[in-house]
């Protein structure tokens, strides 16, 4: 039986604005997966001690302030300082076309902007995932 | 596996968080690992939290965090959310209220989702309990989904029961109607800052006395005497400390009952030690050992029931089902008769006898 993925869903930074994360967080649970929610304004060493006490396969990332370039590497730094460079990390919300090369480059798998079908999220997810679903 | 029992056992978070989720997924090597576990847990207190949706649960699992690492504990809480019945996924978001404390080392957080289990906890939460007592938290907090009416499993794993109560949810012949009330060890009325909590508190405090007296044999109407007539200000926790400790006696026991606020905190600090004094109790009396033999053998029972529900499900079973329910249907068997000799087609020879020691 395959197992259930778990995704921890976090909004970095300091705008309110979840309406986006929780529209991911919705459609993840309907395709069958566990989603954790953190809520609003997360540090990033928040965000990556829930990672690891959830145990996720998965952090998605929502951010709308701008400060992306900054917070998501340093998730993924966090994340491999801890020994959990077995999590996929990937981010959505209002990122310029032109960071996202950078954000690649520190380690986030995709960047999913405004109007991305939830069913290609899901897919990006489960051809993703690290560890063996198995 | 032993190298992640080894790190757990050593507190390790990832190594307990690992552990968990291989739990929750049934992997039998997992289970094998908690027999290397057993020598290191039995230590902490296991407090379930219970009570309806909205009751402000998860809010005051945070402000009793708190309190209890301000005396120095390591706590550890499991919040149990739903899954879907619909796509077996789910939004967990107890965790939210809590993430003030992610990054406290001495406080660790995890979210299950009952994926079917119907009883308020999820399947794996026993063993994962057994995880974070094996990997040194003092306190082990076990947030139930919200419950209604019937969903009592926590009794079973849980030494003590704190069952959270708001204003407003109806009258009083909704909390007799079923086995809700008989499941609380200590009695919270959150949210008291609101009209009628004191309503809801004078409520308790007669079906418990009700409670306790048809317990001890005596009728409720039987007039002053076994009426026990109290103090209005009952509320105030201190005596209500110090009546614990006279339960047993001639008198019908009343679990105590607190107001607390857990949006401001208040209450809450009463509430951490009306707990800790409850589970001193516990291990004076020796009441504690009963609890905990009684919920080994619910879990034994468990474990066994689900090994039947697995065996049932083999495919070789498959045509023994077939022919039976032909049978019913065409009214050769009855519904009875079919069960006992379904039963009794089940392989135990195939059921799995691994050496958890090997």
């Amino acid at each position: 039986m395959e197992r259930k993925i778990r995704v921890l869903v976090a909004k970095p930074g300091l705008d309110g604005h979840d309406r986006g994360a929780k529209v991911i967080a919705r459609a993840l649970r309907d395709a069958g997966m566990e989603v954790i929610y953190t809520g609003l304004r997360q540090t990033p060493e928040q965000i990556v001690s829930a990672a690891i006490q959830e145990d996720v396969d998965v952090v998605a990332l929502s951010i709308l302030s701008g400060a992306h370039n900054h917070l998501f590497p340093r998730v993924v730094e966090l994340l491999k300082e801890r020994g959990a460079d077995d999590v996929l990390v990937f981010g959505g919300g209002v990122i310029p076309e032109e960071d996202i090369p950078f954000l690649k480059s520190k380690g986030i798998a995709e960047i999913f902007g405004p109007g991305t079908p939830t069913s290609k999220t899901i897919e990006f997810i489960r051809a993703n995932v690290k560890r063996p679903l198995h | 596996m032993n190298e992640l029992v080894r790190r757990c056992i050593e507190g390790d978070v990832r190594a307990a968080a690992r552990l968990i989720t291989l739990l929750e997924n049934q992997d039998r090597d997992a289970y094998a690992a908690l027999y290397r576990l057993k020598d290191h847990s039995g230590r902490a207190q296991i407090i379930g939290i219970t009570g309806p949706p909205g009751a402000g649960k998860s809010t005051l699992v945070d402000k009793l965090i708190t309190q209890f690492r301000a005396r120095g504990l390591k706590v550890g809480v499991l919040a149990v959310d739903p899954s879907s019945p619909f796509s077996g996924g789910a939004i967990l978001g107890d965790r939210l209220r809590m993430q003030g404390h992610a990054t406290d080392p001495a406080v660790f957080i995890r979210s299950l989702a009952t994926r079917g289990s119907l009883g308020g906890i999820s399947k794996a939460t026993h063993a994962a309990i057994r995880v974070l007592d094996a990997a040194g938290y003092d306190i082990v907090l076990v947030e139930t989904v919200g419950v209604g009416q019937s969903e009592i499993d926590i009794v079973r794993v849980a030494d003590t029961v704190v069952l959270v109560s708001v204003p407003g949810l109806g009258d009083d012949i909704q909390v007799i109607k079923a086995g809700i009330m008989e499941i609380g060890d200590i009695f919270v009325v959150n949210k008291a800052d609101r009209d009628g909590a004191d309503r809801v508190v004078r409520e308790l405090r007669a079906m418990l006395e009700m409670q306790a007296q048809l317990r001890h044999g005596q009728t409720p109407l039987g007039g002053p005497d076994t009426l026990v007539a109290r103090d209005p200000d009952f509320m105030h926790h201190t005596e209500l400390v110090s009546e614990l400790s006279h339960a047993g006696g001639e008198e019908p026991f009343i679990p105590p009952i607190l107001k607390t606020v857990a949006e401001t905190g208040a209450g809450v600090p009463e509430l951490a030690d009306t707990l800790i004094h409850h589970f001193e109790r516990l291990l004076q009396t020796g009441e504690l050992e009963r609890k905990r033999r009684e919920s080994i053998r619910y879990q034994l029972s468990r474990f066994v029931f689900d090994e039947i529900t697995h065996l049932l499900s083999l495919p070789e079973l498959s045509k023994v089902w077939d022919d039976l329910a032909q049978q019913v249907f065409s009214r050769t068997l009855d519904i009875y008769s079919a069960g006992m000799a379904l039963f009794h087609s089940i392989p135990i020879q195939g059921a799995t006898h691994e050496d958890p020691h090997a």
